[in-house]
């Protein structure tokens, strides 16, 4: 039986045309699901939340996973990118007569994201391992400090009152477009020359692979990709503040990145889906009706010093879950596989053995 | 006119001289070996033509070019290929992503190209992965294309790093104890092999080795490196009876 589907399993990922489908599929979903509320508002909103997510995880595996790097900026970013994006739609972009101009404050939030990265990635990438992370680190705090002492954009109070512009369509839209050029540069040259990278830098040099250059590119990807996901992010939860994009936040798309798998796109979608799923059945009131069965003399002191403050213990815990995840799951749930779909055709043909067994050309040299 | 050109190189780790006055021409289509002791620099030379490290002092030039200065992939896409002393394959990719990336420097498309995959993208990937699967075919490698280089066995990881070498589409080869750990009779069969990919690629190799049937066997000059310093230099037959060589090989009083 299992054989059974597993064979099922293994034709129905050949099936080439079964991507084009799912994408037209979801984004049929997508509108149909606000529009008919076939799901409740709060379903919804958890949905738009893990696309989020996954762009993000996706964008940050190309330069913690594919080039086994690790940048603690991503939150910075992404920072950059929700207030690049809701200035234009709050004070700059005629946002109420024009709705359809929002995918362009995402788009801007997103290059600026991208431009900062390539700025960061100046010095960031002189150095390596420890020393990259401390960087970026620092990137992360300058950002929160930066927007802290800017009283035009609010200091540390933030911005209130965006407009709630990010949609099912609009998320569902910028998952395809984040995971389909992550793909693509991951099935190129370059993303050949990130994974050659974190093999071994210097042979890939000797290699006549333009180590800086690949590097950057990787990194103004990634970092266009969080830019993206903080535009929406931030016309979705309607209020951005410093404190939202606070290393917490880069500890989960962490979480994220490494639970679902290094290097891997299929890994990040069900990484950051799995994760942010769980994370909202923990929230307290979830927990409590869960554990509402337990007698009281456990349950109440329970409640009382632990379920109720969640909230703080989440700084805990998560943390917590990314060491335990590192240590002992180091390839997650899929590292460094991929889904076949994933994977364009002509890289799995590449990947054949020749049908005529060993040396079939004449001239081959016996050795 | 000589392809490579050392004039009085000169490489210093902190205040040792890892490598003093290294000078070597070598005309197109030569074959030429590099003895010495182990620390006698050998490897260090190899580093500096090919960017790892910068020279100190001195120039290396490729015909025209100064290579002093250039980043290894700079000076590998002047089409330098090298192999290492310790295999560096990368270890966790396939047979022929291993080929592929070391057609980088030759591959035409541009970022953008790249993320849409558009453009030159398909042709370019198509003529890569063609090239890359014929290399594999030559070296009788390409029944493994899929496989992870890290579980190929010893002997096949050397021949991939050749291979991989290959890809670069080098004039100039330089190939670091290629014998290392091989038995022999393996000795034999990768001399005649190192003779036929020389024809068959049109190569000038520059090859540091220990193994001195090898050595003595198909190179057309040597050079005898000791504490940096050139020692000997010239034909097989005249190295094997020079007296200083004996002596750093054999120890001094060895030498009547």
């Amino acid at each position: 039986m299992s054989a059974m589907l597993r064979n099922g399993w293994e034709q129905l990922m050949a099936q080439r045309w079964l991507m084009p489908v799912l994408i037209a599929v979801g984004f049929v979903l997508a509108f149909a699901i606000p529009e008919y509320n076939l799901f409740n508002k709060y379903v919804q909103l958890v949905m738009m939340y893990v696309g989020i997510n996954i762009i993000l995880t996706v964008s940050l595996n190309l330069v913690n996973g594919y080039m086994g790097e690790f940048s603690l900026a991503h939150a910075g970013f992404m920072a950059v990118g929700a207030y690049t994006a809701a200035l234009l739609t709050q004070k700059v972009l005629p946002i109420a007569a024009y709705p359809g101009l929002f995918p362009l404050a995402v788009l801007a939030g997103g290059l600026v994201a991208a431009l900062l990265g390539l700025i960061v990635a100046i010095p960031s990438f002189k150095v390596r391992g420890d020393y990259l992370a401390i960087i970026t680190l620092a990137f992360l705090m300058i950002v929160k400090s930066v927007i802290e002492n800017i009283d035009f954009i609010g200091g540390p109070r933030g911005i209130p009152g965006i407009k709630k512009l990010t949609t099912l369509p609009w998320v569902f839209f910028w998952v395809v477009v984040s995971v389909w050029v992550v793909r693509n540069f991951v099935y190129s040259h370059y993303g050949r020359g990130v994974l050659a990278i974190r093999e071994d830098e210097i042979a890939s040099d000797l290699m006549s692979v333009n180590t800086r250059r690949v590097k950057f590119l990787a990194f103004m990807v990634s970092s266009f990709f969080a830019g993206i996901a903080g535009g929406l992010f931030a016309h979705l939860l309607q209020f951005i503040s410093p404190r939202v994009f606070d290393i917490i936040k880069t500890t989960d798309v962490l979480i994220m990145v490494y639970l679902g798998g290094i290097a891997s796109i299929g890994g990040s979608i069900l990484g950051a889906t799995l994760y942010t799923v769980l994370l909202e059945l923990l929230r307290p009131s979830t927990v409590a009706a869960m554990l509402a069965w337990l007698p009281a003399v456990v349950f109440d002191p329970l409640n009382e010093y632990f379920i109720r403050h969640l909230g703080v213990w989440r700084m805990v815990i998560m943390p917590l879950a990314l060491v335990l995840v590192m240590l002992y799951w180091p390839r997650g749930i899929m590292g460094l596989r991929e889904f076949r779909w994933f994977i364009p055709k002509r890289d799995l043909d590449a990947h054949h053995r020749p049908t005529t067994p060993g040396g079939s050309h004449g001239t081959a040299h016996d050795h | 006119m000589a392809l490579l050109t050392t004039t009085r190189v000169r490489h210093y780790f902190g205040g040792l001289c890892a490598v003093s006055d290294f000078n070597l021409e070598l005309r197109s289509g030569e074959l030429v070996g590099i003895i010495g002791p182990n620390g006698a620099g050998k490897t260090t030379v190899f580093n500096l033509i090919t960017g790892v490290y910068q020279a100190s002092e001195g120039s290396i030039r490729l015909r025209d070019v100064e290579l002093v200065g250039k980043t290894p992939h700079q000076i590998t896409a002047l089409r330098v290929g090298r192999t290492f002393q310790n295999i560096r394959l990368f270890r966790d990719l396939t047979v022929l992503d291993n080929v592929r990336i070391a057609h980088y420097a030759q591959v035409r498309y541009s970022p953008l190209e790249a993320l849409l995959h558009l453009g030159r993208y398909p042709r370019e990937e198509q003529r890569i992965i063609e090239n890359s699967r014929r290399l594999l075919s030559i070296f009788k490698l390409e029944h493994l294309v899929g496989e992870i280089a890290k579980n190929l066995p010893y002997g096949l990881q050397r021949r991939l790093e050749i291979a991989r070498a290959l890809a670069i589409d080098p004039e100039l080869l330089l190939l670091d104890e290629p014998a290392a750990g091989m038995n022999p009779n393996e000795i034999d069969q990768l001399m005649a092999f190192i003779q036929w990919i020389r024809r068959e690629f049109k190569l000038t190799i520059l090859l540091i080795e220990h193994q001195m049937k090898l050595v003595m066997g198909i190179c057309e000059r040597i050079k005898v490196l000791d504490f940096g310093e050139t020692l000997a230099e010239g034909p097989p037959e005249a190295i094997q009876k020079n007296p200083k060589v004996l002596e750093a090989y054999l120890g001094e009083g060895a030498v009547g």
